[in-house]
């Protein structure tokens, strides 16, 4: 009877007990492109848990996350921006924005998400708990010319820098007062097509399609200007075409260099970030698009470009060069490390499946099925600046 | 122009259009490269990105022969590539045709 009795009780506190709590820290998601939907997913047992839909056109989407990993906000190309909650897997809020849409970044103190917009062209600042509009910088280089915005990443003080494609500026806008911004303008170069804040939040680089070089702001001395890295380094040759723009974005600097794609070149450079001086450059077999670091810094993953969009190259930082190449499936758009690197989920387009592969000895690990999918984005972005 | 004049060339001409056309599979290669390729710039439902909007509206006013050019050597000074590694200029000529009716899914 006692027996019993304990039983009843145990049953009864579990009914009471309501929802199983649970962290964010292994939860993710994968934008599906072309249908319009994410899957959600589970870092540590490497499957999905969820599928929403009705997120409208996300070809070329990305996310970002609150403070606490519980809510992603997806940019979608159509202008569309949505609110997810990835423990209870629903939409939460969704807004149309703007008419053409490239991504976004959070602020410092989770309290505000800023749009960067292709059309029409600026940045658009939301409040993060309602998606509410807080205001809009336009990208007016010149009177009546409004520029494509790329590259925005979150910078301290609720600041966010980034580029002007057709402007070719540099600039930073403040919004510590989130409904009165302040911009600063710093020439550039010839068209900036993406950028990146290096992983301290101190320099923001903006790669330019325009000129062999990479424009430089230290953002802690901005009163000094952009300045010219890695000028010149296609050495007056002539450019192989370029296929796809590649991206940035904080990934690529490891073990105090930075790692980014040549422009026309079928080379990743290597840059000192103590120097900003060129240290070495690494030939590899395509346009790179994603130069991404594991987390340790211990290896560098490469995607490509059409028509070589089916290969993976791997450097060792340590030995300066490519030491395992890969051709994991058709159509390799975009890759994401486990929080701690001993594993990178690439999403691979055209097979229709996100295949994971254990980073240290490159045996696969698992597959994921997934319409078109794109971008693959993890709750470990919440805690880093630049992403 | 007699009758047989004009069936003659509108043979040619039907002929010329005829030939030009990729066969079927060919046909979703080149839709599934501008969707998915072109797509990166010009965006999957082609309303524009980085690169301008490729919609019928869009191209309305401009030449099939110059849009056709620019797909097949690209445009220097832009980040517009040639294509021609990839495709005749006669496939780049039916996506041309294409984008400015309706492109197909």
């Amino acid at each position: 009877m006692r027996l019993l009795l304990s039983l009843f009780l145990v049953l009864l506190l579990n009914a009471c007990a309501g929802p199983q709590l649970r962290g964010t820290g292994d939860l993710g998601l994968i934008i599906e492109r072309s249908s319009g939907h994410v899957t959600l997913v589970n870092t540590s047992s490497r499957q999905p848990y969820a599928r929403i839909a009705g997120l409208g056109d996300l070809s070329h989407a990305s996310a970002v996350y609150s403070r606490d990993g519980r809510y992603a906000f997806i940019f979608g190309r159509d202008g569309g921006l949505t609110k997810i909650d990835l423990l209870e897997a629903k939409i939460v809020k969704r807004v149309i924005q703007s008419g053409n849409a490239i991504g976004g970044s959070i602020s410092q103190d989770g309290r505000i998400v800023v749009a960067q917009n292709y059309s029409p062209g600026g940045i658009k600042a939301f409040d993060a708990e309602t998606l509410e509009l807080l205001s809009e910088v336009p990208a007016e280089y010149a009177p009546g010319k409004f520029s494509k915005v790329v590259g925005l990443a979150d910078t301290a003080g609720n600041k966010f820098a980034y580029a002007l494609f057709e402007g070719g500026e540099i600039r930073v806008t403040d919004f510590s007062d989130p409904k009165q911004p302040k911009t600063q303008r710093f020439p550039a170069g010839s068209q900036p097509y993406d950028g990146l804040v290096t992983p301290d939040g101190r320099y923001f680089l903006a790669g330019l399609f325009g000129e062999d070089g990479v424009a430089m702001l230290d953002l802690w001395q901005p009163e000094k200007g952009a300045r010219k890295i890695l000028e010149k380094y296609g050495r007056g040759e002539e450019k192989l075409p370029v296929f796809k723009m590649p991206h940035l974005r904080g990934w690529s600097v490891a073990q105090g260099k930075a790692y980014l794609p040549a422009i026309g070149r079928h080379e990743v450079l290597v840059v000192d970030v103590a120097t900003w001086k060129e240290v070495g450059r690494i030939p590899v077999r395509g346009q790179p698009v994603f130069v991404m670091a594991r987390p340790d810094g211990r290896q560098i993953w490469v995607n490509f470009a059409f028509p070589d969009n089916g290969k993976i190259d791997v450097i060792d930082t340590l030995a300066g060069k490519v030491v395992h190449n890969m051709e994991p499936g058709k159509g390799i758009l975009h890759m994401e490390f486990a929080p701690r690197g001993e594993n990178v989920w690439l999403s691979v387009r055209d097979d229709n499946k996100v295949v994971i592969y254990n980073t240290e000895n490159f045996t696969k690990q698992g597959e994921i099925a997934a319409d078109s999918p794109s971008g693959i984005f993890f709750t470990s972005r919440a805690v880093r600046i630049g992403f | 122009m007699s009758p047989n004049k004009l069936a003659l060339a509108l043979l040619a001409v039907s002929c010329v259009a005829w030939g030009s056309e990729p066969n079927a599979a060919r046909q979703k290669e080149l839709v599934h490269l501008v969707r998915q390729d072109c797509g990166s710039c010009h965006g999957m439902s082609l309303k524009g990105g980085l690169g301008p909007a490729l919609l019928p509206e869009n191209l309305r006013d401009k030449p099939a022969e110059g849009l056709t050019a620019t797909i097949y050597y690209g445009r220097p000074g832009t980040p517009m590539p040639p294509w021609k590694q990839f495709m005749s200029e006669a496939e780049a000529a039916w996506i041309v045709d294409k984008l400015m009716t309706a492109f197909p899914e």
